[in-house]
């Protein structure tokens, strides 16, 4: 059955997040030939609509305030509104990220539909979208399809390959105007604290540390690692309830769950809370002390020695190789 | 200050999950309050302690979170409220579960309103703007910091990492992040007197809402657990050699750098 998707594009930095470009392959699959409909929110967006269709939305619908410029529910719940309003779509599909996580169920809730958050996968199945998602932080998985109303669903960075970019795609990118009015929330400072560039939850590589990294230059290391492979720095929650490092990197069942496709953990000893954060991971690289650490269980490679000996090492390692690339 | 938090009973985080019947088991597993809900309690009681005021904990679930919500009450937590659905609901979703708490919320002024930000169980997250929505108060996900002054309130919100710091006012909901404060453990007392405590049971009846008003949009058709892990291969020899090998079995096996 074909179906119009609509898929909300995440801007940051002036730049479409890559988990956008997952949500439109998402879509195109929910579709099934029907039309993939992009959105974008903010104060001069339009510019961006091209790469939304090269990366395979058919056309784009922009709605360009002054009071987009930064994500707020009332703001982008009053502007999505008036798109569905208006396009009627059978379907929704947008990033299971900080600000999907909050406007998704605000909108379900008005439209009265189903939200199927988190999602992992999604196949067409006896004539149903049924998608799939981790629950109990990824311990078990569960498949679900929407019984009444829209098709809803936010995906999770990583896992659903966005479609290849095709530079000869174009397609019509068109404003709507939407009279936003007051919002009941004003931000008024953004502190930035994540590492540089790489958010975890889009991180391809992660290198996590765990107690065993001591104290907060224990770190150090390891973030000299992250940054050789252009990848994010993330911790066990011994270490944040160690003070060695700040909450938002703690991974595991409180905390985030990540899938990058390399994981390495260095003196992180394997709780099950913790792997339940990161289990999913593709390859996992454990580094310990101990032989017996729970973490070598789950690990598809690993190494007993002192972190602070194997890390640097392994950063020089992978310099050269990638210097020879 | 009229203050309401929204809990749910959930797994312990140690127990490992298994499946019978097509079903998580349940049997002999340890329950908990899903720790985001336990920091909602805690800044309930913190609110409360500097404004006055009530903190009510209210719960959609089984007779079995009576358990939770009277540790709730021995954390100090004034009344607690079980919305039993074991009767009517035979498989609920986020919007069952939101809109039943909406009309439990409707008529209560509630000037606060604090939830985890997510459960540990099903992990959607939805449940807190959804209620807020249906209540047409505005809401906050994922904070680690709560000042309220008169009606005004500022946040810091946790965005992947990074901080937004909110200005909006009350009435309001918010979702606590790890971060917003240390939950209190109930002190012996405090056990003693949640069990003279109210802790009110109601129905969907005494809402007035029968099964097909909250009738799930979704269905769960299939839960599985992820294929087990092979044990790894644990490298030795020198330890220059074992990164050299580790680096090549990384880029020439593993195919991720």
């Amino acid at each position: 059955m074909a179906r119009k998707i609509l898929v909300l594009g995440e801007v940051r930095e002036g730049a479409l997040r890559n988990v956008s470009f997952e949500a439109v392959a998402a879509a195109k699959k929910a579709a099934e030939g029907g039309e993939v409909v992009g959105v974008l929110f903010g104060e001069s967006v339009s510019a961006l609509g091209a790469e939304f269709i090269q990366y395979g939305a058919d056309r784009v619908i922009t709605v360009e305030d002054e009071k987009l410029k930064q994500y707020t529910s009332d703001g982008f719940s009053q502007a999505l509104l008036a798109v569905v309003d208006q396009e009627s779509p059978e379907g929704i599909i947008f990033g299971h990220t900080a600000q999907g996580k909050d406007l998704a169920p605000r909108i379900a809730a008005k439209l009265q539909s189903g939200l199927i958050s988190d999602v992992t996968d999604l196949e067409e199945e006896g004539g149903n979208l049924v998608f799939t998602r981790p629950i109990y932080s990824g311990k078990a998985f569960e498949k679900k399809i929407v019984t009444d109303g829209v098709i809803f669903a936010t995906i999770r960075p990583n896992n659903i390959a966005p479609l290849e970019k095709d530079e000869a795609k174009t397609g019509d990118v068109s404003a709507v105007s939407v009279e936003i009015k007051d919002l009941r929330q004003v931000i008024k400072e953004v502190v930035r604290k994540a590492t540089e560039g790489v958010d975890l939850s889009e991180a391809k590589v992660i290198v996590a540390g765990g107690r065993g990294v001591k104290s907060e230059d224990g770190f150090e290391p390891l973030k000299e690692l992250a940054n050789v492979l252009g990848g994010a720095v993330g911790a066990s929650r011994g270490a944040c309830d160690a003070d060695y490092c700040d909450y938002s990197l703690q991974i595991g069942q409180t905390g985030k769950v990540v899938t990058p496709d390399l994981y390495i953990a260095c003196g992180i000893s394997g709780a099950i809370q913790h792997l339940a954060g990161m289990s999913n991971s593709k390859v996992i690289v454990a580094i310990n002390k101990d032989p017996e650490a729970n973490i070598f269980k789950v690990a598809d490679y690993g190494i007993v020695g002192d972190l602070f000996e194997v890390v640097p090492l392994l950063t020089e390692e992978f310099k050269q190789l990638l210097v020879n690339a | 200050m009229n203050i309401y938090v929204l809990m749910k009973r959930t797994f312990d985080t140690e127990e490992k999950i298994t499946i019978s019947g097509g079903k998580i088991n349940e049997d002999g597993a340890e329950f908990i309050i899903n720790p985001y809900d336990e920091y909602a309690i805690e800044e309930a009681i913190q609110v409360r302690d500097a404004n006055d005021g009530e903190v009510t904990v209210v719960s959609v679930g089984t007779e079995e979170a009576e358990k939770q919500l009277r540790t709730a009450l021995a954390m100090g937590a004034d009344k607690a409220v079980l919305i039993n659905t074991e009767d009517d609901v035979e498989e609920g979703d986020q919007f069952t579960t939101s809109k039943i708490l909406a009309e439990f919320l409707k008529d209560k002024d509630a000037d606060l309103i604090i939830g985890g930000n997510v459960a540990i169980d099903g992990g959607s997250g939805q449940v807190g703007p959804r209620v807020a929505e249906l209540l047409n108060i505005p809401y906050i996900t994922t904070i680690t910091k709560l000042d309220i002054d008169g009606t005004n309130v500022t946040v810091v919100r946790d965005v992947e990492g990074d901080s937004e710091v909110i200005e909006t006012s009350l009435p309001l909901l918010v979702t606590a992040q790890q971060g917003l404060n240390e939950p209190r453990y109930p002190s012996l007392p405090g056990i003693m007197k949640a069990k003279k405590k109210p802790l009110d049971e109601l129905e969907l009846d005494d809402l007035d809402l029968d099964e097909d008003d909250v009738e799930a949009k979704t269905k769960t058709i299939e839960i599985y657990l992820p294929p087990k892990k092979e044990a790894g291969k644990v490298l030795d020899g020198e330890l220059a050699d074992q990164v050299k090998e580790l680096v090549s079995l990384l880029h020439n096996e593993a195919k991720v750098v």
